[in-house]
């Protein structure tokens, strides 16, 4: 099980980066950390002609700006993790990313990779889904923003260009009166969800008077249901379509849905 | 045992001296050896379940760049033979004929269809990218009930059905017992596939040295003198021109014991291009091709008394082989010895057992960790559960009535089970003293008022160790049940043992060191114990059957005692001494009053050296080799019982092991660390068949669980902290008086988490009898008891 | 680096000496430290990032060997289960390793070292818990995993 021949190239620059990926287009394929990436070459899913590494670009930073949480696209997951910036503004994140597979994963993998990547049971879109995130693309005509809600948009498919590299993440700062709450299905630890749920939610006196629900792994991208009550959520969710396979039907998925529901809103609410 | 045999290291938890290299990173797995020009190889296996090859067009293949050779069957038609599996053991067995690459025909998804050697392992794969094949797909037998069903594809063209293999056994009258029964309970137990997933993947290195004409093969494996045996037959090489080099194992778990095509075909390049050939399975061809285990339906029913007695059991059980019998053993031996282990805790007269084997258009099962018994075990602890919750009385107490008595008498079931030295009941009260069972149930109780579903579920066992000779021996399969030991005096005063049980990471040498120092009388730091080469090792069985203690450690402890007599003798010629006044302890020779007259080490150098100040004529022998084999019963009946707490979410369907206790008699225990350890290890490869573990194929024929993000296995974070206590009945038969241990771990972990689930569900009117327990199918029993 | 090539000079700190190597792109870290360097303490168990038992240390922490490339590891520092035994870094960790029997076939134990290391060296005390969701990606098929929280306990800091 050995990846099959590619040609590589590491860029140093942004520019040199969108160079090669306008000269290469879809033959070209941006490693980051590479812990979806390399499992799919070793395993001959994917065959590209040329790997663009872009680990020497400068995008590892974490900035807090004036309204946002900017978080580079090749930040890793442990750094994400640990930051106290993150668990300040966006704690979200550090409810979900130790969920993200396992330590040596989550030293490697990337915030940026695992949106760009698109999986539709990974952890970290939902989280951009449920905060409103913004992703920073850059091309050969500059840059332009994508809303997470139109940045995902199907099985591994994105908003991002053959020509486009993801190059941060900005996060709204948490505001006051906001909670949040992660929970997810798995049969082990570190595996990806049956069923996921990432919620931020507006409380007052210990009642739930706004959210964002974005449900994972049940569908084929993060699903968003905003509401203004518990119920309504309930009633929002139930409408959801939600998909299934032969271990995991769709009866199936749509209970973990209600019961992720249920758990996330009453721990929000507590 | 002999009057003057002290045991100091036996019994002893002492830690592996072999595992020092291990953690400091300096193993020596099969992988870690290269050798000048060897080449690699790589396999195009079936992508389809049954198809034919209707073209085959290597010439673009063969072309490629770093690329030595790409071969299908017909280039290797004049280097090595094929097989079949032929058992007497079986007879009738429907098994065709194998080769090493397809034959024009494949008859299972991941059959090894070419082989490509190449420079690296990465170009022989892109080799084989390049080889034109057009396949015309052929219909396929692929589910178990499927395959049986009397309009089922051929899974071998010509075949009039896909059954590979009955059998009917009566024991008693079970039709009478049945009529008269004052209770009967029944169930339908399936169990998935699985496979043993050894963390170091199957690999060779084969090296044909064409001047010396030595076939040099280093092999993962189990079994070199086995292998030694089959490939000398194979490749038509004079067996002690053969040399099969076992190096350092990640795991065998009884998947390195076969016959595997790819395996006989990397040998075959090395021998058609004579440089040496590396194969290596990748985790891909590992869960495609490692032989697989289970997939079983059985349907059983036991029958009781108005007393709560057991008095017989029905079995009707099937069971999935694949496309062939694996090779050697065949792959009747998992659900023939499964059969014959139903009821096997408890006495019961009646008995009726009927086997189904089907062929498929699948991978091939066979012989993983603990043949059989899981099964029966799971069975078994069920219907008891069943029987005590109908009778309205505990489980406990319904076992304890009808367990087979303990001593030395052989008590022989209605299934034929010849059963001795079994201590049910003392293992469930050390149980019952390990658990606080009273306390569990407290626990479970309060839980469950709070919301709760905690469930507490038991399991005892009968795990059938160290078979001896006649069960191979008279099928006819090479499989030896003797084992070989040499020892010899170094002269640093050390002792050397070469021993033909092979070391697989299960700490055998270590067992076998504590016996030789003891037998002889030496430190235990001073045995160095070698295993698993042909050429250094004496003839034996290796590793199978949890036989390392029982049969390789005494055919130790009986060379030590003989090696022990002959330093005696050697040291009272050498003293004028009389040798009964003798005594050699941590290597010194004492004499009657425990003084020192003699280093053991000085005695090897007079023997090298100065063989003048012996008297006139006296050769010491301060090197032997001792050959043992059990002469009387076939197995050895090590027992044991297991309890699981568990909690299931009854909202999401997970099942949560919170914590496990075993309970194990396998005679006497020569290192206790090693036995509990084994023990462990085998839990938790039953937590992965009851909760995880499913080789699940799509109704296509096609693997949907082939890698192991799919596969799962059991990681750290979900598996309990697990308890082991010990009963020791020393069997009789032998000096050492061990049995089997390797193995019981894995035997009632499925059975004992399964009734821990059923006993979580009760409250709910929900019951279960598959594994592995999915989350959906824990959601979907609770809304039927709904 | 800006063109693409199939293969690629690297200069890496491998268990703290310089190596100068070419490498095929396309050639995992842990195959080339396994082939090319001789460094066999590393096992490949699965190549595609499950089991764990290929992980090495780059630059500081644990990473999968076969979810890198070998091209990845330029301007490095790597350090290897060699490198870390004979610096005598994980010392502690391999003597209870072995005193507790935690390890079998020992095919695991490499990566098992290494990540428990890191642990320690994040969380000095770390409950039982902690340490079983710490070795949660490094898959263990002989032990049952209870040895090894053993002995990982045992070598926390102050335990004696």
């Amino acid at each position: 099980m050995k990846a099959p021949a590619f040609r590589y190239a590491r860029p140093e620059s942004l520019d040199e980066a969108i160079a090669l990926l306008v000269e290469h287009g879809t033959d070209a394929r941006v490693l980051a950390g590479g812990q979806s990436l390399m499992p799919m070459l070793n395993l001959r899913l994917l065959q590209p002609s040329v790997l663009v590494d872009i680990n020497r670009l400068p995008l590892s930073e974490i900035r807090l700006q004036d309204q946002t949480l900017d978080i580079g696209a090749l930040a890793r997951h442990a750094e994400v993790l640990y930051s106290g910036e993150v668990a300040h503004m966006a704690p979200l994140l550090k409810l979900a990313l130790p969920h993200v597979a396992h330590l040596a994963v989550r030293n490697r993998g990337t915030h940026g990779g695992s949106c760009a990547l698109a999986d539709p049971s990974a952890e970290i879109p939902a989280c951009a889904l449920a905060l409103e995130a913004s992703f920073v693309l850059r091309g050969p005509r500059g840059e332009r923003r994508v809303p997470a809600e139109l940045f995902f948009r199907g099985l591994y498919e994105t908003a991002l260009g053959a020509d486009e590299l993801l190059v941060r993440v900005d996060y709204p700062r948490a505001q006051p009166g906001w909670r949040y709450g992660f929970q997810e299905v798995a049969r082990r630890h570190g595996d990806f969800a049956i069923a996921g749920l990432a919620a931020a939610a507006r409380v007052e006196g210990g009642v739930l008077r706004e959210a964002r629900l974005a449900f994972f792994g049940v569908a084929d991208r993060p699903v968003l249901v905003r509401g203004a009550s518990v119920e309504e959520l309930r009633e929002r969710t139930d409408k959801m379509e939600v998909s299934g396979t032969r271990v995991y039907p769709p009866p199936f998925r749509r209970r973990l849905v209600r019961v992720l529901l249920e758990r996330v809103t009453s721990s929000i609410e507590k | 045992m002999e009057p003057r045999a002290r045991f100091q290291a036996i019994g002893r938890s002492l830690p592996r001296a072999g595992t020092r290299r291990l953690v400091a990173g300096r193993g020596r797995y099969v992988d870690d050896i290269v050798l000048p020009r060897m080449v690699h190889a790589a396999f195009l296996r079936s992508p389809y379940p049954h198809a034919r090859l209707a073209r085959v067009d290597l010439t673009v293949a063969r072309a490629a760049p770093g690329v030595l050779a790409v071969y299908a069957w017909s280039d290797l038609q004049d280097t090595v033979r094929a097989w079949q599996s032929r058992s007497a053991a079986f007879p009738g067995l429907v098994s065709p004929t194998q080769t090493p690459l397809a034959d024009g025909r494949c008859a299972w998804q991941g059959e090894p269809v070419l082989m490509a050697l190449a420079d690296t392992r990465a170009a022989a794969e892109d080799a084989l990218e390049l080889a034109e094949i057009e396949w015309e797909e052929l219909p396929a037998a692929v589910g178990l009930e499927a395959a049986l069903a009397p309009q089922a594809p051929a899974v071998h063209p010509g075949l009039a059905n896909n059954v590979a293999w009955t059998k009917e056994t009566l024991g008693g009258d079970p039709d009478e017992a049945f009529a008269k029964a004052a209770l009967v309970v029944e169930t339908q137990v399936h169990l998935a596939r699985l496979t043993g997933v050894t963390l170091e993947p199957r690999g060779l290195v084969a090296d044909w040295d064409p001047a010396g004409e030595t076939l040099t093969v280093h092999h993962s494996h189990q079994m070199p003198h086995q292998m030694q045996a089959h490939f000398a037959e194979f490749f038509g090489v004079p067996a002690e021109r053969v040399r099969v080099v076992v190096p350092d194992v990640g795991g065998g778990f009884g998947l390195k014991m076969h016959v595997y095509p790819d395996e006989i075909a990397a040998i075959a390049g090395a021998i058609k291009l004579a440089r040496p050939v590396k194969f290596i399975a990748d985790r891909l061809e590992s869960l495609a091709s490692d032989i697989h285990a289970r997939e079983h339906n059985v349907r059983a029913r036991m029958a009781l008394d108005g007393e709560g007695h057991i008095v017989g059991f029905d079995v009707d059980q099937r069971h999935g082989a694949g496309a062939y019998s694996v090779f050697p053993r065949g792959s009747p031996v998992e659900s023939s010895a499964a059969l014959h282990l139903v009821g096997a805790p408890y006495r019961f007269a009646h008995f009726r057992g009927r086997l189904t084997i089907a062929l498929q258009n699948k991978a091939m099962t066979g012989q993983y960790r603990s043949v059989g018994h899981p099964i029966a075990v799971l069975v078994t602890e069920r219907l008891v559960e069943l029987a005590a919750c109908a009778r309205g009385e505990d489980g406990l107490a319904l076992r304890r009535r009808n367990f087979t008595p303990p001593g030395e008498t052989p008590y022989v079931n209605g299934a034929g089970q010849r059963l001795f030295d079994v201590s049910h009941d003392a293992c469930l009260l050390a149980l019952e003293r390990l658990v606080d069972v009273p306390r569990v149930r407290e626990t479970v109780r309060s839980a469950r008022a709070a919301g709760r579903a905690l469930g507490f579920g038991v399991a005892c066992y009968v795990e059938m160790t160290a078979t001896g000779a006649e069960a191979y021996g008279k099928a006819g399969v090479p499989v030896s049940a003797a084992d070989s030991v040499s020892l010899s005096v170094e002269l640093s005063g050390a002792v050397r043992c070469a021993a033909s049980v092979t070391e697989i990471g299960q700490g055998v040498t270590q067992a076998l060191a504590q016996a030789v120092a003891d037998g002889v009388g030496v430190p235990v730091e001073r045995v160095l114990v070698h295993t698993g080469d042909t050429a250094q090792v004496p003839h034996g069985g290796g590793a199978w059957a949890s036989r390392g203690a029982a049969i390789g450690a005494e055919a130790a402890w009986l060379a030590a005692r003989r090696l022990r007599r002959n330093i005696l003798e050697a040291a009272a010629r050498l003293l004028g001494a009389d040798d009964e006044s003798l005594d050699l302890r941590d290597g010194t020779i004492v004499d009657h009053r425990g003084e020192a007259r003699l280093e053991l080490s000085e005695l090897a150098h007079i023997a090298a050296f100065r063989g003048y100040e012996l008297p006139e004529g006296f050769q010491p022998q301060l090197s032997l080799m001792h050959h043992y084999r059990r002469s009387k019963d076939l197995f050895l009946p090590a027992n044991g019982v297991q309890a699981s707490l568990l909690e299931v979410d009854l909202h999401t369907g997970l099942v949560r092991p919170l914590r496990h206790w075993a309970v194990c008699d396998c005679g006497r225990v020569l290192n206790p660390l090693l036995v509990e350890e084994q023990l462990r290890g085998g839990v938790v490869q039953g937590i992965g068949e009851a909760l995880y573990e499913e080789l699940r194929y799509g109704e296509d024929g096609h693997l949907e669980t082939g890698t192991l993000a799919e596969y799962l296995v059991p990681m750290a974070a979900e598996m309990p902290d697990i308890e082991v206590a010990h009963v020791q009945t020393p069997y009789d038969g032998t000096s050492l008086g061990a049995k089997g241990a390797g193995e019981a771990g894995v035997a009632a972990a499925p059975a004992a988490i399964l009734n821990a689930v059923n006993d979580a569900l009760a409250p709910h009117g929900a019951a279960l009898d598959a594994v592995p327990i999915s989350p959906a199918a824990v959601l979907e029993a609770l809304e039927r008891g709904r | 680096m800006k063109h693409p090539l199939t293969e690629r000079e690297i200069r890496a700190i491998v268990n703290g000496r310089e190596v100068r190597a070419r490498v095929p792109v396309r050639k995992s870290l842990v195959d080339w430290l396994r082939e090319d360097q001789g460094l066999t303490g590393s096992h490949v168990g699965c190549e595609h990032g499950v089991c764990g038992a290929c992980s090495v240390v780059l630059d500081g922490a644990v990473v999968r060997g076969c979810l890198t490339l070998a091209v990845q590891a330029d301007g490095a520092r790597i350090e290897t289960i060699e490198g870390a035994t004979e610096s005598g870094r994980i010392g502690r960790l391999q003597e209870a390793f072995y005193q507790r029997a935690a390890l079998q076939c020992g095919f695991c134990t490499p990566g098992m070292l290494l990540v428990a290391a890191e642990l320690l060296a994040r969380n000095p005390n770390p409950s039982r818990d902690e340490i079983r969701e710490a070795l949660s990606g490094n898959l263990c098929r002989c032990t049952g995993y209870h040895a090894i929280v053993d002995a990982v306990e045992a070598a926390k800091s102050g335990s004696r």
